[in-house]
């Protein structure tokens, strides 16, 4: 499994990468996308909305089970990644390319971990 | 196998009609095109529905231990009497002077149903679960908005629970609190008292919980969440474990739904229809979906509560799934209901206890009707999952466990016997998994290539989901 260093890692297995202080791209890991298994759908969140940490974001739904997204942060959805409505599957093959959304006027971030202590955390 | 409308040809027919002895009528508007109707002689279609019979596997097949959804046997003594004349040949229109039995035998068991729910009113329109999920949190919306105390817009609902309760949650317009399990699979109490507060609309949840295990600090957690001005719903779905020996209303919940086609033996499975029976405390029955059944010395009728918050389903729900259920309770009696819930909790500890010797258990302690199997380790040994044991499992004539559920722990099989399976039927099945592991360590290809001898090999899920074909196009 890859963790890439330049991101950061949320307890809930999403990924954030900062674009600037207050916008970050957001999408869940490469553990969270291989203990869900094949995924078929997911539920974008809607542009505009406020989003908080620790509480959900938008949903996803694999063979076996749907999973809550949990923000890492507090802020507003600027973008969502639309193509990933027709192509689920991306979150399986390129988990760091399949960002979710992206949020701006981050506010408050999630307890963050850097890969080394995602990994440990994740026992991998 | 081919589809009914594959099958026949126009040629054939299903009955010999006799001549029409009254005039024929055209309408004006003739349809344009000809009806896709299949056209089967009655021998045909026989065959037809008996090759789809034999490609299923249900309880009455053999061992079908799907944990959480309690598939014990319907004894047949339900049919006879849910096809009684008097029940089958009456109009849901009916004058009630006319139809005083039926409205006597839905009395009864709600009366039957209040007493093991240990809660005062009833309404038995529920379709399912799912729906009598609905009906319980839409009475705790009714409640709050009823005070004007609006703010009220959680529901909390652990993450062992089942899907349904965040999709009701949701459904009925709260926004759910998702809180996690402690290492024990119960409530974490720290995490419930984090989580309520004046927006706390109530709590969702099963006890015993989803991994089998009763949480002792059930007086506690209905409390939490009642000091915080929060209602407790009980989610029926493990009710098999302690129906008529603890009450979700003694424990401290305000209403519940029950599955009559899981825990009070009523076709379940494809072989519905369901029943989701939901019972209430005195202080939320003005809210109940009306009409609901009153009596009044020996007459029955029916009536609106109150401020009932409207109908969840049209007429009187699902009647002879009802009736089946009160046969159930009416054979059993008083002290037979709580015999096969303990002889559930039995069969499931037996069970664990001749699986335990080569598998390991989530949560490895004493359990309630059902337990949880995690195959992590053997998966990471030998790359077989717990889908793969599954598979192998239909291979040996098994229905295999829950698998993946719930989704706290990880390579899960989950497995309920239910009080109706014998000693025999228990050891052969265990014998059957004990053998699979043998097989996992030994040749793991087998499992994996599993099944071989089942009417499909394996499935493609993955597609079916991504690229649903649900339209049969002529």
């Amino acid at each position: 499994m890859n963790f890439p260093v330049e991101l950061k890692y949320s307890r809930d297995d999403e990924w954030v990468q900062m674009i600037d202080d207050t916008t970050a791209l957001v999408g869940i890991s490469d553990y969270a996308q291989s203990e869900m298994g094949d995924l078929v759908f997911i539920n974008l969140p809607v542009v505009g909305d406020a989003v908080t940490k620790d509480e959900m974001m938008c949903d996803i739904e694999s063979v076996k089970a749907v999973a809550d997204v949990i923000s890492p942060v507090s802020g507003v959805v600027a973008e969502v990644n639309e193509a990933l409505l027709d192509a689920p599957e991306t979150l399986n093959a390129d988990p760091y390319g399949a960002w979710i959304a992206k949020i701006e006027n981050i506010t408050d971030f999630a307890e963050l971990m850097s890969a080394d202590e995602y990994k440990e955390y994740r026992g991998i | 196998m081919k589809l009914i409308f594959e099958r026949g040809s126009a040629e054939q027919h299903l009955t010999l009609l006799p001549a029409c002895d009254v005039p024929e009528v055209h309408f004006e508007q003739e349809r344009q095109k000809e009806l896709h109707l299949p056209h089967l002689c009655e021998n045909e279609l026989t065959r037809h529905y008996t090759e789809i019979a034999k490609r299923v596997h249900g309880v009455n097949d053999g061992f079908y231990p799907l944990g959480s959804c309690t598939m014990k046997y319907n004894p047949k003594i339900n049919e006879d009497m849910a096809a009684l004349p008097g029940f089958t040949k009456i109009h849901p229109l009916q004058d009630v002077e006319t139809v005083q039995g039926a409205m006597e035998a839905l009395y009864t068991i709600g009366e039957s149903l209040s007493d093991i729910f240990g809660m005062d009113g009833i309404t038995l329109q529920p379709s399912a679960g799912a729906h009598g999920e609905f009906t319980g949190v839409m009475l705790i919306k009714a409640y709050h908005t009823d005070r004007g105390d609006l703010a009220r817009n959680k529901i909390i609902v652990p993450d062992s629970a089942h899907g349904t309760n965040p999709a009701t949650a949701a459904m009925c317009g709260f926004q759910v609190v998702n809180i996690p399990s402690g290492e024990d699979g119960c409530v974490d109490l720290d995490a419930l008292r984090a989580a309520v507060g004046p927006d706390t609309a109530g709590l969702m949840l099963t006890n015993p919980n989803t991994v089998g295990i009763f949480d002792k600090n059930i007086l506690e957690i209905t409390q939490i969440v009642h000091d915080a001005g929060g209602l407790c719903y009980y989610d029926g779905a493990n009710l098999n474990a302690v129906m008529g020996v603890v009450r979700p209303g003694d424990m401290g919940f305000d209403c519940i739904h029950s599955n009559l086609h899981k825990t009070f033996s009523t076709p379940h499975g494809g072989g519905g229809p369901g029943s989701g029976a939901v019972g209430c405390k005195e202080f939320l029955k003005k809210y109940l979906p009306g009409p609901i059944i009153v009596k009044d010395g020996d007459k029955y009728d029916f009536a609106y509560p109150e401020k009932s918050f409207g109908r969840v389903r049209s007429f009187w729900g699902n009647f002879t799934v009802v009736l089946k259920a009160m046969t159930y309770i009416m054979t059993l009696g008083k002290e037979g209901i709580p015999e096969a819930s303990m002889n559930a909790v039995l069969n499931a500890n037996y069970m664990m206890s001749l699986l335990k010797e080569k598998y390991t258990m989530a949560y490895d302690e004493i359990c309630m009707h059902e337990f949880v199997m995690c195959l992590v380790d053997l998966h990471d040994e030998t790359g077989v999952s717990a889908l793969d044991i599954s598979k192998g499992l239909l291979d040996n004539g098994q229905h295999p466990p829950t698998m993946y559920f719930p989704l706290i722990v990880h390579e899960a099989l989950m497995i309920e016997p239910t009080e109706t399976e014998s000693k025999e039927s228990m050891d052969e099945a265990a014998e059957t998994y004990l053998k699979l592991y043998d097989l996992a360590k030994t040749d793991p290809e087998a499992l994996h290539a599993a099944p071989v001898k089942a009417n499909c090999r394996r499935l493609d899920e993955v597609g079916a989901a991504r690229n649903p074909i649900v339209r049969y196009t002529f």
